[in-house]
């Protein structure tokens, strides 16, 4: 570690990880709802489950993102983080709003969550993935402005480079584009309209210039690759993400009452989404192959080209699937979207903070590399993780196209429920996907404690 | 990449390329919000639906439901559920309201919400508003949602 504020960037992951494991337990529960619907029922009804897992899922990203900010932003900046104590502040601040949160899905009926925190005063309760209690969000506002400002005045007042201006700006429009969740109009398309400002100008713009910035940090290090060429990849890829994703929000707009332009609009642009996770892909391989170094963390590599491959497939290949007009028809809303999101969430952000965690969390635990056998593990629950998760999403995509048949496209459409019936088996399938993920994660956990030979390398 | 593709014209792509296309979703933005009052069935909007649509918030129902195709696969597209219950927002309230507090064994269940007889009627007639909706294409497909 060159400088010991990056040190604050462990208590980000740790807490991370821990969350990934909450998040995929209760994604493990929901699987099982999926075909045993009485599970835990009521004490647990599918919502409460669904909600804790895409929160979760959504908390702990920005604990990986945050956290890989303040690794790598000191290092990149040349300084030390301008506020360290401000960093460990905010850490536990969000942790501690985020277990009330969950646990107050967890423990009380919402519509009473609701009632406790005053959601009539400003209502924004009740979207999906914005369910959290409007004082959270507003917790959440706090704790990315002070975020900002950590980072923004280490970056403003040290060495500024390609990879942290455009990190802040990706992390700025994070916070920019989260306001949008405090509108919530009565009229239920424009609701539906700027809910996507949030949703999709993250995933589909803003967080594809932080995960863009992320990996190519991880590749200059792992790869010795000139900054040059690696910097010039970096504004290509992200180019190419805004031209296609900012009006790809339109892709969203074929059927919630917005007018009929988007219908071309949305299919062309987005079809052109993929461009950018391909380019990773081209440059993820391209720079691995022209390495000037062999990096101890084989771990790490691998965590990086895995990126940038599941991210393509995911976001890209799975995206393209059903993002045109006509095909999205009858697909949307199905499991066709859920193994979409499945894949995509996993493959480009879940993927990109361990790509992260696995270079930075032996560097702060005073190694280069995590040792052989602790790598070998880490190797092991990589494949288990990312297979899994090609199963589930194939299970699922298969789910979805059943049920686009029965239930939208054949001559005698059939009822939803009586659809699901008949889903059965790939439910039954996903599910056992699921666990062998959970096996994954929980052997992921244990390559940070396992012992053996230290690897050797050459100090450059 | 080739030498004669800088890094220069690499950053121009993406700062003028962002700026533009930034600027183009907001004028299509502003284009697609004078033009709803076509389309968002605002003309039916009461008190009662914004009403059923905090209910519809505070329950969560979009935890497991979708509207307009949004939301969670666990139970029914509820944009077209009015037409579906034969335009009838009694069936609709009966629905919610004959839920039983256990569940049905082995079955997805929707949980009791215990409304009241206003509130069942502000719900319902939420998700009658939503149907009204003109949806392109008049989405979804069928009346199974």
């Amino acid at each position: 570690m060159k400088y010991e504020s990056q040190g604050v960037a462990k208590l980000y992951f740790i807490a991370a990880i821990g969350l990934f494991v909450g998040q995929i337990l209760f994604g493990a529960i929901m699987g099982l709802q999926y075909v045993m619907g009485d599970f835990l029922f009521p004490e647990i009804p599918f919502n409460v489950a669904r909600m804790v897992h895409t929160n979760l899922l959504i908390v702990w990203l920005l604990f990986g993102f945050m956290g890989s900010a303040y690794f790598l932003i000191p290092e990149e900046s040349e300084r030390e983080l301008y506020s360290p104590l401000l960093a460990k502040i905010m850490f536990w601040i969000f942790l501690v709003a985020g277990a009330l949160t969950i646990l107050g899905y967890l423990l009380v009926p919402y519509a009473q969550l609701a009632d406790l925190t005053m959601n009539d005063l400003l209502p924004t309760m009740g979207r999906e993935f914005l369910e959290q209690p409007t004082i959270t969000k507003i917790g959440i506002v706090i704790v990315a402005l002070a975020f900002l400002f950590n980072i923004g005045m280490t970056i403003l007042t040290g060495r500024k480079t390609v990879i942290t201006l455009v990190l802040l700006t990706g992390l700025v429009g994070l916070a920019v584009f989260f306001l949008f969740s405090f509108y919530n109009p009565d009229n239920i398309v424009l609701d539906k309209y700027f809910w996507w400002f949030v949703v999709h100008l993250w995933v589909e713009g803003v967080w594809e210039l932080i995960m863009a910035s992320l990996l190519a940090y991880v590749l200059i290090k792992v790869t010795g690759v000139d900054r040059e060429v690696i910097e010039k990849w970096l504004y290509i890829i992200i180019a190419m993400a805004l031209i296609s994703g900012l009006i790809g929000t339109g892709h969203h707009f074929y059927w919630i009452g917005t007018p009929d332009y988007w219908q071309w609009l949305g299919s062309v642009f987005s079809a052109l989404e993929p461009i950018p996770f391909f380019m990773m892909t081209l440059f993820a391989f391209n720079v691995v192959n022209k390495r000037r170094r062999d990096h101890p963390n084989k771990a790490a590599v691998l965590w990086a080209l895995g990126t940038a491959v599941m991210a393509f497939l995911g976001a890209g290949v799975w995206g393209f699937l059903h993002t045109l007009a006509p095909v999205n028809y009858y697909t949307h809303g199905t499991q066709v979207t859920a193994a979409h999101g499945h894949m995509a969430f996993y493959g480009a952000y879940v993927m990109v903070v361990l790509t992260m965690i696995s270079y930075a969390m032996p560097i702060m635990r005073g190694q280069k590399a995590a040792n052989e056998t602790a790598q070998k593990l880490e190797i092991h629950s990589f494949w288990l993780m990312t297979i899994s998760m090609v199963f589930i999403t194939l299970f699922l995509t298969v789910a979805g196209f059943v049920q686009t048949y029965l239930q939208r496209y054949s001559d005698e459409p059939q009822s939803f429920m009586v659809v699901q019936e008949q889903l059965a088996t790939w439910y039954w399938l996903r599910e056992a996907a699921g666990v062998v993920f959970l096996l994954g994660l929980f052997l992921y956990i244990y390559s940070f404690f396992a012992k053996g030979k230290e690897v050797e390398f050459v100090e450059e | 990449m080739r030498e004669t593709f800088t890094k220069g014209m690499a950053r121009n792509i993406y700062y003028g390329g962002g700026v533009f296309f930034f600027l183009v979703l907001i004028g299509l933005t502003v284009d697609t919000v004078k033009s709803l009052p076509k389309t968002d069935n605002s003309e039916n909007m009461t008190e009662q639906v914004a009403a059923g649509k905090r209910l519809w918030e505070v329950n969560n129902c979009i935890g497991c439901h979708t509207l307009l195709g949004e939301g969670a696969y666990f139970a029914p597209e509820l944009g077209n559920v009015y037409t579906r219950f034969g335009e009838s927002t009694e069936a609709i309230k009966g629905f919610i309201k004959s839920r039983p507090v256990e569940g049905i064994p082995g079955r997805r269940s929707m949980p009791q919400f215990n409304l009241s007889d206003e509130e069942l009627e502000e719900l319902a007639q939420f998700l009658k508003y939503v149907d009204g909706v003109k949806t392109a294409r008049d989405w979804p497909p069928n009346v199974q949602g």
